[in-house]
């Protein structure tokens, strides 16, 4: 009984297969065993005794309610191979939202034998991840495997969850690129989830065998396996039926009869509760006045049927939807158009248009506008006029239906947008990051999983009577509440009414993580398609006990939006929309190119229109769309990374010593290469980050959780390895230096500690000296006692003498570098404040200066035409000041005071913009404060977070919308 | 401290007609502890709350990223603050701290948050702590109290690790939980103010403990031992793990639950470690060196008492399990449960208890290092160990941890048969 199917076999004795059955539950766990027991009888009649043996976490309660002999299913997987692929090292098995790894067997014994391995609160790479990603393309997960046979190029995909991919793949689809390789880079995404998550640093060789539905359907993902594994795994007969099979192997106990068995479970209701919340609607009156006072608030807006006069033209080209609305001089909608965006947004607006120049004939466009994800793609490729971010879009179309409007939301197809006006201007935007999730399409997966169509899916929920309370987390962990509702027999009316509840809890409580109605606004507007739903605005309103406005076209907000900018905006000269003929003579060529700007090598996809307008998506910079020509840029963490690149390893004579370019290295790399260097060792670092590297160290990362920098760590670790290096310095460090700042000078517990994972788990480090010891800068007598020893213990005799000059040169070396970024900050600042730019703290920690981690937003905000500086090169502008948490971070203490000196500057060009790796455990507390320093100033908040994969697009969001409301 | 904003503060006068609410953690330990808080004339209340509610007031006052045992304290304190059950203008809320470089020191300020939000910042706030954070409460720690703590302590682990290995086998279902009932109302009683418990004393009621439950009639089989260790809330709290120990023992295991006296002691003797690889004062150094000697001695009674009663399996020593660690993990690595941790999964292996579940908040840093990170070479130098780590947070569910929890049982079920092919040979 597995999360999404059911399997069943009958064996006769000797173990050959007489029945064998596989089948969607829908969740109908009892219903469907009975049926397939009955189905069993009926073609056996004869049978009566049977040992019977349930496996799979979905049939867990029935098994225990029933007292039927149950086998966890990994072990169940491990009997049958045991019996059938005895010869086997290594099982993968992928089920619907589970995947497992097998290790039998143990070559050199190093591992501790026989492991299994199973997903925890984490189902990316799984088969519901690969029906995700075949709904997002519009096709089904056969022909995405007929699409991947023959591809060019991969594209690196976050497989972590489905809500991290799709931010990659959107991009991806509207850049144009091609549906071969994307699908190709979904399988080979899946197997690097699979690796990563799984495997965690075992390795996986010898004879490896596939089981499960999705590695027995598609034959491209197994060639993915093979290819990335380097291995010829098999897929052995009957791959679908091996738990079953492991099931009934195990027999489980004495026999029980078939007829009674069918009987209990066709009787059978679970014993089990559910947490439920309160119901949407109690009575139909209740519903329908309900739809009547929402249908008033929209009655201003009007029709027509023919374009008079000037007519605007906006469109919302989304994540997973595209809108267009064209409108007359009196805001009359002409015509408007709501599509699933299936890929690729530039064939749907093509037709669009041709089918407006066909029903009006010699129509002449006065403005237009574009907006969303695939807003840069449809100006050039249209010629539209105006390109505008989604919250001025939103909120200029708000404000049509509610002038005085504090409070929008948009839950559109895969986010979240919501944000505050204060003073006609946007304040203070939420998105949702990449983490969480609970958006439109999340309610259509789920829809479609259970068998049927988002807006069916959720009327039903509307009279439920105990909707299944699911709470407020990533779709990831709403599939296994689901499961569990199901495992407690939640009828499907209480589930779609928890799902939409659970929507939106998951927009108030994580994104904009309000505590109250009064906290969102006085006037609230909701909008986006996901709002069409009643019960998911009903769950709205109930969960803020406030009333709100759902404007009747909700979902064409974005385009409408757009559509009133152009009119606000037109100018006099004509449109430069492609006309009528223009339009017929429309072409457009896709090309993937790399990029050889950078070490980054970004995947580029060119679109050419008409054999003249370009557009070139998938670049991080700027630099392969600009031809260089844009003025001076004040980019600070540019400059640390310069300055950083001078600590180059001079020939010495006691050796070469690698040092690991990453986490607190960042910060400390003058420091010990003066240190070393003085000393009369070569400084060896690791070369720059990039996506090889991390994979190259990607197998032995024990936790998946854990922050992407330090995960990075372990490919900086084996690029040393590969130099040939005498050792390997790489300190444990509780302590940071004091900067005096806070209340303790901490580094965080990754930080702190990140060498000993490196030692346990690289089993590579052994073979040379791996030097991890525990030392303290901020105790610089103790400190060089304590590396005396240590360099001794590995080199040598080294005088005590020396190794205090080393010191010295040491702590002089960490204080220029410091003076030098904290003096270049001051110069940036006083150059951007001159010539009127703007200027953005970008305020991290030292390691997000890497490019592989901060995926170039330094040179983002930059080409917005802003100076970037650091938080370390303001920090010390500030003395020490009272926070509301314990300050006892060293690099945390220099966020605070960073926000202090921004809040406190009275200068509104200067902002601060938090990046934030996903996973940082310590953020959750800078976050919250560093919100609370920038608005006790009157500073909007801005946060970035950024994980192994960022979707710059909604990066780009919120910059622009922070640069928009800096213009207001 | 960090803020300089009026705080409410718990002052003498407060401490007549107050209600101090305590979340609760381990609730054998915290039961005794509230006792001995009333004892010294305070009026303090263990929350017991359970279940959704508590999550959802967490969710709705502390950042969702932030750790769960945060999230659940907090949880658990707004929930009764805004029960209607107490007169707010005469509670009081109570909070641990740690003091460590691990986000736990920050919950008391993320409770302050918390009660602004829900505009209750009138409520003062006290700070159990030992590391001197938190000046100007009229709530002290004082030498007596500490003392008394201590013997408390080591009280409830006793009563935690017998219990626990009694209970699978009680010939008479109940009578190992009876008996805890009892010690609990017995302990709870002789505790009298400014006179904390004697040595000899101590010494007394540890061996009468352990003698008691050794009177216990049982009927032992081979059954599979769990061990539990993992980031100390959720370790203890059935909140947090969703009821772990009740639910290994339905799986008809024998759990083990190694006692907070170590954890304790760890903390202690961090302090000397830091010396040690950092430098520091020397007078501090032999101030924890008394200390540590004064808990050594505490826990060897402890232990011998155990092993007296020849019944038992007795856990190892904090300086042994110290040792064990050696070569795995430094002793520098203090934060949260620190290399502890890994000396605990250590330690449960050395004695029989080689399955192993790992529970840790999701996203729990210190847990990336010493839990997560060093399983690799645990099982590299015990191969038998058959650990599982799990994730718990609001949004994890029951059935998917109870699921990976059933994988590791299927492995110790199928060893223990090989061990002992049934019918069970051992009475």
């Amino acid at each position: 009984m597995g999360s999404t199917t059911l399997k069943s076999v009958l064996l006769d004795e000797d173990g050959n297969i007489l029945y064998a059955a596989y089948e969607r539950h829908f969740s109908q766990i009892s219903e469907k065993i009975a049926a397939m027991l009955s189905d069993i009888s009926a073609k056996f009649p004869s049978l009566d005794r049977v040992q019977l043996c349930i496996s799979g976490s979905a049939g867990m309660g029935i098994a225990n309610d029933l007292h039927i002999p149950f086998v966890q299913e990994v072990y169940a997987t491990r009997i049958a191979v045991n019996r059938l692929i005895p010869a086997a090292d290594v099982i993968i098995e992928l089920g619907g939202e589970d995947a497992k790894i097998l290790f039998l067997t143990d070559e050199d014994s190093s591992y501790g034998g026989l492991e299994v391995r199973m997903n925890g609160s984490c189902a990316g790479g799984t088969g519901a991840f690969i029906d995700q990603m075949a709904t997002l393309l519009g096709i089904t997960p056969d022909e995405m495997n007929e699409a991947a046979k023959d591809y060019q190029k991969i594209y690196t995909i976050a497989s972590r969850c489905g809500v991290f991919a799709k931010s990659d793949i959107q991009p991806l689809l509207n850049q144009g690129a091609k549906r071969n390789d994307i699908s190709a880079s979904i399988f080979a995404a899946v197997v690097n989830q699979t690796v990563a998550g799984l495997a965690q640093g075992r390795e996986i060789r010898g004879k490896v065998v596939y089981l499960g539905g999705p590695l027995t359907f598609l034959s491209e993902l197994r060639r993915a396996f093979d290819h990335i594994l380097g291995v010829e795994g098999i897929c052995p007969e009957h791959s679908l039926y091996f738990v079953a099979m492991g099931a009934a192997f195990s027999g489980g106990g004495g026999e029980v009869s078939l007829p009674e068995i069918i009987r209990q479970t066709e009787a059978y209701r679970s014993t089990g509760t559910y947490a439920y919340c309160k119901p949407l609607f109690t009575s139909r009156q209740e519903y329908d006045a309900f739809c009547q006072r929402h249908g008033a608030n929209s009655s201003h807006i009007r029709f027509a049927d023919t374009p008079e006069g000037e007519v605007f033209l906006g469109i919302d080209a989304g994540s997973t939807t595209v809108k267009a609305v064209l409108m007359d001089q009196q805001r009359r909608i002409i015509r408007s158009e709501y599509l699933p965006n299936s890929g690729n947004p530039v064939p749907l607006i093509r037709q669009f248009l041709t089918g407006l120049y066909a029903a009006f004939p010699g129509l002449h466009v006065t403005a237009s506008a574009v907006t969303g994800y695939g807003e840069e793609m449809i100006r050039s490729a249209f010629g539209v006029d105006f390109g505008i971010v989604e919250t001025i879009a939103h909120y200029t179309a708000a404000k049509e239906f509610r002038p005085d409007v504090d409070f929008i939301i948009d839950i559109g197809g895969q986010d979240i947008k919501c944000f505050k006006i204060r003073n006609g201007a946007i304040d203070n935007i939420f998105l949702n990051e990449a983490c969480s999730s609970g958006c439109g399409s999340f309610l259509q997966t789920f829809a479609g999983a259970l068998g049927y169509e988002m807006q069916e899916f959720a009327k039903l929920g509307l009279f439920a009577e105990k909707p299944v309370d699911l709470g407020s987390r990533c779709t990831v962990f709403m599939n296994s509440s689901v499961k569990q509702a199901q495992k407690d027999n939640a009828g499907i009316e209480n589930i779609s009414a928890g799902l939409s509840i659970s929507v939106v809890k998951n927009a108030l409580y994580k994104v904009i993580r309000a505590n109250s109605a009064e906290a969102l606004g006085q006037h609230i507007v909701v909008q986006g398609g996901t709002f069409l739903n009643d019960a998911v605005l009903r769950a709205f309103e109930q969960e803020i006990g406030r009333e709100v406005i759902r404007p009747s076209i909700s979902g064409l907000m974005g385009a409408y939006g757009a559509a009133l900018y152009a009119q606000a905006h037109k100018d006099s000269a004509r449109s430069t929309l492609l006309n009528e003929a223009q339009l017929a003579q429309f072409r457009h060529q896709v090309q993937v190119i790399t990029c050889k700007g950078c070490p980054n090598s970004c995947r580029l996809t060119v679109n050419t229109f008409d054999d003249s307008r370009k557009f070139i998506g998938g670049n991080r910079c700027d630099k392969p769309v600009s031809s260089g020509k844009s003025g001076e840029q004040y980019n600070l963490y540019e400059y640390k990374r310069q300055l950083l690149a001078q600590c180059v390893g001079v020939p010495g004579k006691r050796g070469r010593i690698g040092l690991p370019m990453g986490l607190n290295f960042y910060e400390l790399l003058p420091f010990w290469h003066a240190f070393f260097t003085d000393l009369g060792f070569e400084t060896v670092t690791s070369p720059p980050s990039n996506r090889k590297l991390y994979l190259s160290g990607q197998h032995t990362i024990p936790s998946d959780t854990v922050c992407f920098p330090a995960k990075l760590m372990h490919g900086h670790v084996e690029a040393l390895l590969r130099e040939k290096v005498d050792a390997i310095f790489y300190p444990c460090m509780t302590y940071n230096l004091d900067e005096g700042l806070g209340d303790n000078h901490y580094n965080c517990p990754v930080v702190a500690y990140y060498p000993e994972v490196i030692e346990a788990n690289v089993k590579a480090v052994q073979q040379i000296p791996f030097l991890y010891d525990y030392l303290g800068l901020h105790r610089p007598k103790d400190f060089t006692k304590k590396i005396h020893a240590v360099l001794c213990r590995q080199f040598g005799d080294i005088p005590l003498s020396e190794v205090k000059h080393a010191v010295s040169q040491a702590f002089a070396a960490h204080e220029a570098y410091q003076d030098k970024v904290r003096k270049k900050g001051a110069e940036y600042l006083e150059l951007a404040r001159q010539a009127h730019m703007p200027v953005i703290v970008l305020a991290g920690r030292p390691y997000h200066l890497d490019p592989e981690i901060n995926h170039g937003i330094d040179k983002l905000i930059c080409s917005c035409g802003a100076a970037v500086i650091t938080e370390d090169s303001v920090s010390h502008l500030v003395s020490r000041f009272n926070t509301h948490v314990l300050d006892q971070w060293t690099y945390h203490s220099r966020l605070y005071a960073a926000a202090k000196f921004v809040a406190d500057s009275g200068d509104p060009m200067l902002n601060l913009v938090q990046l934030v790796s996903f996973g940082c455990g310590v953020d959750a507390i800078t976050t919250d404060e560093v919100r609370e320093i920038l608005e006790r100033g009157n500073k909007i908040y801005t946060q970035i977070k950024i994980d192994e994969i960022t979707n710059l697009g909604a990066v780009k969001i919120r910059l622009r919308s922070l640069f928009a409301a800096l213009q207001a | 401290m960090s803020t300089n904003e009026a705080q409410a503060r718990f002052t003498k006068e407060m401490q007549k007609d107050y209600t101090i609410l305590i979340p609760n953690m381990a609730p054998l330990h915290f039961e005794l502890l509230r006792a001995l808080f009333n004892a010294y004339g305070y009026h303090v209340e263990l929350l017991r709350s359970d279940g959704q509610a508590v999550i959802d007031a967490g969710l709705k006052y502390v950042h969702n990223d932030t750790c769960y045992p945060a999230l659940l304290a907090i949880g658990q304190l707004m929930h009764a603050l805004e029960s209607g059950e107490y007169d707010l203008e005469h509670t009081a809320v109570m909070i641990t701290q740690t003091g460590g470089g691990c986000r736990a020191s920050n919950y008391i300020h993320l409770l302050r948050k918390a009660l602004k939000k829900a505009g209750l910042e009138r409520i003062p706030v006290i700070s159990l702590n030992l590391s001197g954070l938190e000046k100007g409460s009229a709530f002290k720690l004082t030498l007596p109290i500490l003392k008394e703590a201590v013997a408390l302590l080591s009280y409830a682990d006793m009563l935690m690790i017998l219990g626990n290995q009694v209970r699978p086998y009680e010939v008479n279902p109940g009578d190992a939980d009876q008996l805890i009932h009892q010690w609990i109302q017995r302990l709870s009683q002789q505790i009298v103010a400014g006179h904390p418990t004697k040595f000899e004393r101590l010494r007394q009621t540890l061996s009468e403990i352990s003698t008691s439950f050794a009177n216990i009639p049982v009927q032992r089989t081979p059954k599979v031992r769990v061990g539990v260790v993992g980031e100390v809330y959720a370790k203890f709290s059935p909140l947090a793990n969703n009821h772990l120990e009740e639910f290994l023992r339905s799986q008809d295991c024998e759990v083990m639950l190694p006692g907070l006296m170590g954890f304790l002691m760890f903390k202690v003797d961090n302090r000397l470690e830091d010396i040690k690889l950092y430098g520091g004062s020397r007078a501090k150094a032999l101030l924890v060196r008394f200390l540590i000697k004064y808990l050594s001695n505490i826990e060897s009674v402890f232990l011998d008492c155990i092993r007296v009663t020849r019944q038992f399996s007795v856990p190892a020593s904090y300086m042994q399990i110290k040792e064990m660690v050696r070569g795995v993990i430094g002793y520098g690595s203090k934060m949260g449960e620190g290399w502890f941790l890994t000396g605990e999964m250590l330690e449960l292996i050395s004695h029989g208890y080689e399955n192993i579940v790992c529970c840790q908040p999701f996203g729990c840093l210190p847990n990336h290092i010493v839990g997560k990170g060093m399983i690799r070479k645990i099982k590299a130098k015990n191969p038998i160990a058959n650990i599982v780590p799990i994730d718990y947070d609001p949004g994890a569910t029951r059935v998917n941890q109870e699921n990976r929890i059933k994988l590791m049982l299927a492995v110790a079920r199928e060893r223990l048969e090989a061990a002992y092919p049934a019918p069970a040979a051992e009475a």
